[in-house]
């Protein structure tokens, strides 16, 4: 039964992505790359792996769509034709396909207990973790603890992120002349909105803080939270949501972020052990390790918030102002 | 409990049906306020049967009050992007079928 639902779910994703291919309208592709997200989500789930299936849903269907659409609202929801089509590019699709699908009957079989992935360090996580950290989710002592300076990478990675979608497009500044903006006249949404927004919020909140339990954690809280704020400047317009959080605001809490993480890294030492130690900051070397985690994930959530919306934000007012002109 | 695992299947099998009807209505009807509405009752009542379903398959603990939590957000959001999808349509000024045949005959007149 679950091999029939796995292979129905990677049926759709096929099928999905070959859509993606062939439709013309950008923004019905939009909408299937949002399904797709969520099929790989699904498929997540079934290999039990519900932290990466919430990440996908999260990020990979909510937010990353919504600032697909931003991008859209730019370029225009229509395909440019290929005038140059050459044969070329398909040979090299073709060649590179052929070799992976080559290399995948090297592969060790699916779900094997003698997969070197079983043998390495995954056998030594899953023993000793509940000693050396004491989380009741193993995923987050990994991706937090064992893993923390991957992790400070990836935070940096969505920093730079944020750095470069502000090189390319602009800083956004707070202009007084507020062109209309926001649905006005959707007065069902904004009822509905100002119910739904703190309800956001507070999921956001649990997501952050009980990811050492559950699924969850920084980078799905941060997501979350940002959504809400979206929701806010779609329904009421971008000037009302710069009266919220001001896009200068929201630099500072990108950089404090990361350097919250990094400068636990620091402290710990200072404290006479290795960088994202965590068993120096207390005198207890579990109490140490949750300390860590609570306030590297508060990093992560806090730089992946500021990063999000000040991603829409530079969207958003570029939008606008094509709109007046 | 028999008779709670049977009420469970019946909200199961018509929440199965109503999402099911939604997603041939989505198909078949003919413009897009019909197929707004067609999918609405995917997202309202399909949704809620089957959360009622499987509430009654809980044995009441944490799980419960996070089905019902998820059915409270879905009942305020689904009807509200179903009416702001069909508003935004309407202000857009697409016209539904009948005013589409009127019109097309007022010009062939």
């Amino acid at each position: 039964m679950a091999e029939f639902i796995d292979l129905v779910l990677l049926a759709m994703l096929a099928i999905t992505a070959l859509r993606v291919i062939f439709l013309k309208d950008l923004f019905a592709v939009v909408m299937l790359f949002g399904i797709y997200s969520f099929l790989s989500a699904l498929i997540f789930v079934s290999l039990d792996a519900v932290d990466v299936a919430f990440t996908e849903a999260s990020v990979g269907a909510g937010i990353s769509t919504v600032l697909m659409l931003g991008t859209l609202a730019l370029t225009g929801r229509k395909e440019k034709k290929n005038e140059n089509a050459s044969i070329l590019p398909l040979l090299v699709v073709g060649v590179t396909g052929a070799a992976l699908i080559y290399g995948t009957l090297d592969m060790p079989p699916f779900g094997h207990p003698d997969n070197p992935i079983h043998e390495h360090v995954a056998p030594r996580y899953i023993e000793e973790s509940p000693k050396e950290v004491g989380l009741p989710n193993m995923v987050t002592s990994v991706l937090a603890s064992y893993r923390g300076f991957d992790t400070l990478g990836e935070t940096v990675v969505v920093f730079s992120a944020m750095i470069g979608v502000l090189a390319l497009l602009g800083v956004v500044r707070r202009e007084e002349s507020a062109p209309e903006s926001g649905l006005q006249s959707h007065r069902v949404l904004h009822v509905v909105a100002k119910l739904i927004i703190p309800l956001i919020i507070l999921f956001a909140l649990y997501v952050q803080f009980h990811g050492d339990f559950g699924p969850g954690g920084g980078f799905q809280a941060g997501v979350i939270a940002a959504a809400a704020f979206i929701l806010y400047a779609l329904v009421f317009g971008l000037p009302m949501a710069f009266a919220v959080v001001e896009p200068k605001f929201l630099e500072k809490m990108a950089a404090f972020g990361v350097l919250l993480y990094a400068s636990v890294g620091v402290y710990s030492m200072l404290k006479g052990g290795h960088f994202l130690d965590y068993n120096q900051l207390a005198a207890d070397p579990v109490a140490g390790q949750h300390y860590g985690i609570i306030i590297i994930e508060l990093g992560v959530g806090i730089t992946v918030f500021a990063v999000m919306l000040s991603i829409f934000y530079a969207f958003g007012s570029q939008a606008e102002r094509s709109n007046v002109q | 409990m028999i008779v709670i695992d049977i009420i469970s299947g019946i909200l199961l099998i018509a929440g199965v049906f109503f999402g099911l009807s939604g997603a041939i209505g989505l198909f078949r009807f003919p413009d897009f306020f019909t197929r707004v509405h067609a999918a609405s009752v995917t997202d309202s009542i399909s949704a809620i049967l089957i959360i009622s379903g499987l509430l009654l398959q809980t044995s009441f603990d944490l799980n419960t009050g996070k089905l019902l939590f998820i059915m409270v957000f879905l009942l305020i959001t689904s009807p509200t992007a179903s009416h702001a999808l069909a508003k935004s349509a309407r202000h857009g000024g697409l016209l539904t079928m009948p005013e589409a045949s009127q019109k097309s005959q007022e010009q062939k007149q």
